[in-house]
């Protein structure tokens, strides 16, 4: 582990930058005092806030991105395979939440056959997590094992009195830790340690802390697809993306075309089951109702994606759908009011 | 201002509901902490008496839930009201989006209603809970304990400029009677207005470019009523869910702008919901002054069947040539 | 360096032949620009085409993989590709990339089995795979019996191919059906549900019966089969949903939490039932 002081924040941005752009959670000025992530230059300053609104996933699963292009002359077409090797990048205070995303991610874009666009850039980013110290009250993460105090991750940070801690996880990690090691010096783990038993002992009074999966997984398709809930629970849902967007597991995409004049590229782009031309044909649409797009979505996350995924969950327990949904409708009522089903 | 309480709008519920006047009632269902309430319909007294909430936090406007809602089921539905919203729905009756014989209103007077995401800003993250104190909200929080935050210091822009104290449409009122307020909503629009071109141009390039077209303004927009949206339909040519290239979200929002000319409210339903806090409402509210300015003073919704200007011809109505000379506006 | 394979990129694909089997279905031969077929399938499973500019969609490959010169698809008129695939020549190339899906047990489940193929309309494009590379290896199968049903004598894909080779050989019987009365039809009348129930089918163990059309079709044809003994384990049909990415990421194809694209599209109605009801 090595430390250095906050007050030379700035300098180990300056340093890492030589070798990668270094991404950061910055406050918002404006309309927006929320977070976002921005790259570093001179005289950008690193929020300590708890989450961005929109998640790490674009780092890697960017919200647009183009895949391809085609030139169409007559009968004939050329296909431009347009894609680049990603640059070396950090992405800078990724909290325990979004640093485990990625491997929610990885089980959907890694496995054979693998989405090149993504893998690039997972290969060249490193995550440099930060641990929590002051989860907030829609924070539920510890329900999905996730340990705010220790976040998964590159490179683990944590700042304490006023220092700042690096500890290397991987060899990546290690690497993007060399372009810092003139500014830092080696140290111990005792504050590390003890700022972590603080946090946890905060965890456990959080108001979601007793939220449980145990109701949950791959095996509960029939116990919750049929259930009255879902009704009351999706009544007043707008059918809008927010929960889908900011979430950072959600990746379901589309795939849409866009004439340049010059050609025509082939992009993808977001999609969200909460839409309702999602799942629409010209042959028909099995989801006909919000209702169904509704229960898509969290079928989704608490039982499909365990059941193809050795029982891990496709939420993290961020909170972002807690604090962004229009009607304040989200996974913890559900899992609330499907639990209560269950246990009568 | 006399405060509105839950247990005055819960015995109202119930007894309507037992007398057989309404069937159902559309409220705000308690969340996990004091402000993430949502719109539910409630059957029964039990119901009302376990769930439903009134609080600070009760901003969403029903009127557009009463397209669906008023489809379902016999009998009436009671919807209470904030002045504010009744100019919705008005504005929805007028457009014959539901048959007004279905609802029951209550109008409620209404002094603002609170913004988490501002109490947020102040009080920082882990609001478990706040109340209204007479003009204070009292925060609580999960590591400074309690703050005590002046009321209107919680409020959105579109209750610090609230627009009308008045509910232009009820069949029975709780509370006290207001007027129209003597706002000062345009003096936001004349801000943007009296930004150089450049700098115009780059305040909406730096709020549009972070919409995630998640389309929530959309959907909660009572003026966006299509039963199939131009942006979903496939066969429009139009239809996108995201950039394909940088200026695609700006032309969403200003297009979708121009739809709702005339018609929308300034209810400000979409900036509320924006999880990018995109002051979205901004670019509908310079429509409405723009039609104030042109055609004489109109507010959607304030009467039921009004004629808006845009869809009114009259032998007074300005040139195009009066508001746009050479490609320089007038207003 | 950035991977030389991406599931996403197509390759390019000329289009060689173009056949109208009926009024709203035409078959496309498709090869690659040296000439080649595409790549190797197994019967049932899909390839995603496209035209650029138009937009990208899945087929069932129609030809049997032992078609080694060319790959084929019969393709009904009903949307922005689909019409844009019917308005086009010979000669004019498109995108390719596939195979998807698991296809049918052709050389599993169906080995030594009697195979009872029952269609209605297009639904006969992905079993058309099925029924050729049975026809190729013949000797591995048991009877191989087609009920085959469409609107009208000219809704019939493949008539000809049907009436001059499939019908001809031995160890092929094929019943063809029309819903109503046509002046130049002498054959069956009626929907295909009845029809085979008509035809009575024995349940035994070692038959199959492999089933694609119209969703009212499979549902009346499955209570049918029940009637006659089948059980759920003894048929398979292919499904189609909306898809994206034909390889299980895109997310808009579940049943439950199996993708069509990838752990279908074929499903064995004792899958099928335990998956939840939405298709």
């Amino acid at each position: 582990m090595r430390k250095c002081s906050l007050d030379a924040l700035d300098s180990l941005f300056a340093a890492m930058s030589g070798a990668y752009s270094v991404y950061l959670p910055v406050d918002g000025d404006g309309h927006d005092k929320h977070a976002s992530y921005k790259k570093w230059s001179e005289g950008v300053k690193y929020s300590n806030a708890l989450n961005t609104v929109r998640s790490a996933k674009d780092f890697f699963f960017p919200q647009s991105e183009n895949l391809m292009e085609f030139k169409v002359d007559g009968k004939n077409i050329e296909i431009i395979d347009t894609r680049e090797e990603s640059e070396d990048f950090i992405v800078f205070g990724v909290r325990a939440c979004d640093a485990k995303s990625f491997e929610v991610l990885d089980n959907v874009f890694l496995l054979p056959p693998a989405d090149s666009y993504y893998k690039s850039r997972r290969e060249h980013g490193v995550i440099m997590s930060m641990a929590c110290t002051r989860p907030a009250e829609t924070c539920f993460c510890s329900t999905f094992d996730i340990d705010a105090a220790d976040p998964a991750g590159d490179v683990q940070c944590y700042i304490e009195d006023n220092e700042i801690y690096f500890d290397a996880k991987t060899e990546k990690g290690e690497k993007a830790l060399e372009t810092i090691i003139s500014l830092t010096e080696e140290c111990g783990s005792e504050k590390v340690d003890a700022q972590k038993e603080v946090t946890h002992e905060r965890m456990k009074k959080l108001p979601l802390a007793n939220l449980s999966t145990e109701k949950f997984g791959g095996d509960k398709t029939n116990t919750y697809f049929n259930s009255e809930k879902w009704k009351e629970l999706s009544q007043s849902c707008i059918g809008c993306g927010t929960c889908t967007f900011v979430c950072p597991t959600c990746q379901c995409y589309d795939i849409k075309e866009f004439d340049t004049g010059h050609g025509v590229k082939r992009f993808r782009c977001w999609d969200s089951c909460m839409y309702s031309d999602f799942t629409l044909m010209s042959a028909g649409q099995p989801r006909l109702t919000q209702l169904e797009r509704f229960r898509q979505r969290f079928m989704h996350k608490l039982v499909y994606y365990p059941a193809n995924n050795d029982g891990l969950f496709s939420c993290v327990g961020c909170g972002r759908c807690v604090a962004s949904c229009p009607i304040s409708m989200n996974i913890v009522k559900v899992m609330k009011a499907l639990g209560e089903e269950e246990g009568k | 201002m006399q405060t509105i309480t839950r247990d005055m709008l819960c015995d109202k519920a119930k007894s309507l509901l037992a007398d057989g006047s309404v069937s159902r009632v559309l409220g705000w269902k308690r969340g996990e902490f004091s402000y993430d309430v949502t719109p539910a319909v409630f059957y029964s007294a039990e119901e009302i008496d376990k769930d439903f909430v009134y609080d600070a936090f009760c901003g969403a406007n029903f009127s557009k839930y009463l397209v669906k809602e008023t489809k379902k089921g016999d009998g009436k539905i009671l919807v209470f009201m904030k002045p504010c919203d009744t100019y919705s729905f008005n504005q929805l009756l007028t457009e014959h989006r539901f048959d007004r014989e279905k609802v029951y209103v209550i109008g409620i007077s209404c002094d603002g209603m609170s913004d988490i995401r501002i109490i947020k800003d102040i009080a920082g993250d882990g609001v478990t809970g706040a109340e209204r104190d007479g003009d204070n909200l009292i925060v609580h929080t999960l590591y400074d304990g309690d703050k005590i935050v002046p009321y209107a210091d919680t409020l959105p822009e579109r209750c610090v400029n609230c627009k009308s104290k008045k509910c232009a449409a009820f069949d029975e009122f709780i509370g006290e009677e207001c007027e129209v307020t003597s706002s000062k909503r345009f003096e936001e629009v004349e801000k943007i207005e009296a930004m150089s071109e450049d700098e115009r141009f780059a305040f909406w390039r730096g709020e549009l470019s972070r919409c995630i077209r998640c389309n929530a303004c959309r959907n909660v927009c009572p003026a966006c009523t299509c039963e199939k949206c131009v942006f979903d339909n496939p066969a429009s040519g139009v239809q996108n869910k995201a950039i394909s290239d940088s200026f695609e979200e700006k032309m969403f929002h200003i297009i979708r702008a121009f739809h709702v000319a005339g018609r929308c409210t300034d209810c400000g339903e979409c900036s509320r919901v924006c999880p990018e806090r995109i002051p979205l409402h901004l670019l509908n509210r310079k429509f409405i002054y723009d039609i104030d300015r042109f055609y004489g003073d109109y507010a959607a919704g304030a009467e039921e069947g009004s004629r808006a200007p845009l869809v009114d011809y009259t032998q007074g109505d300005i040139e195009p040539s009066q508001a746009v000379e050479g490609g320089t506006f007038n207003a | 360096m950035i991977e030389k394979n991406e599931p996403l990129m197509p390759s390019l694909g000329v289009v060689t032949d173009i056949r109208c089997d009926t009024p709203d279905v035409k078959t496309f031969r498709v090869v690659t620009p040296d000439g080649k077929k595409p790549f190797i399938h197994k019967p049932g499973q899909c390839a995603m085409l496209s035209v650029p500019g138009v937009g990208e969609a899945l087929f069932s490959i129609t030809s049997s993989p032992t078609k080694e010169e060319y790959m084929e698809f019969s393709i009904k008129k009903c949307g922005c590709v689909t019409d844009w695939l019917h308005a086009m020549e010979v000669g004019q190339m498109i995108t390719i990339r596939g195979p998807y899906g698991n296809g049918f047990p052709v050389d599993d489940a169906f080995v030594g089995k009697n195979l009872i193929c029952i269609a209605g309309g297009i639904g006969l494009a992905p079993l058309h795979s099925v029924i050729n590379y049975v026809r190729h290896y013949r000797d591995r199968y048991g009877k191989l019996e087609i009920v085959y049903g469409s609107r009208s004598m000219q809704d019939l894909v493949d008539y000809e191919e049907i009436t001059s080779e499939w019908e001809k050989e031995e160890g092929t019987q094929v019943y063809l059906t029309i819903d109503r009365e046509q002046p130049e039809w002498d054959g069956h009348v009626g929907f295909v549900p009845n029809y085979v129930k008509e035809l009575g089918f024995k349940p035994d163990d070692d038959t199959i019966v492999i089933m694609c059309g119209p969703p009212v079709m499979i549902k009346f044809t499955l209570a049918g089969l029940n009637e006659l003994g089948f059980k759920p384990t003894q048929v398979y049909t292919t499904m189609e949903l909306r898809m994206k990415c034909g390889i299980g990421k895109c997310g808009r194809c579940n049943i439950g939490s199996k993708y069509v694209c990838k752990d279908g599209p074929v499903f064995r109605f004792d899958q099928l039932d335990a998956l939840p009801d939405e298709y």
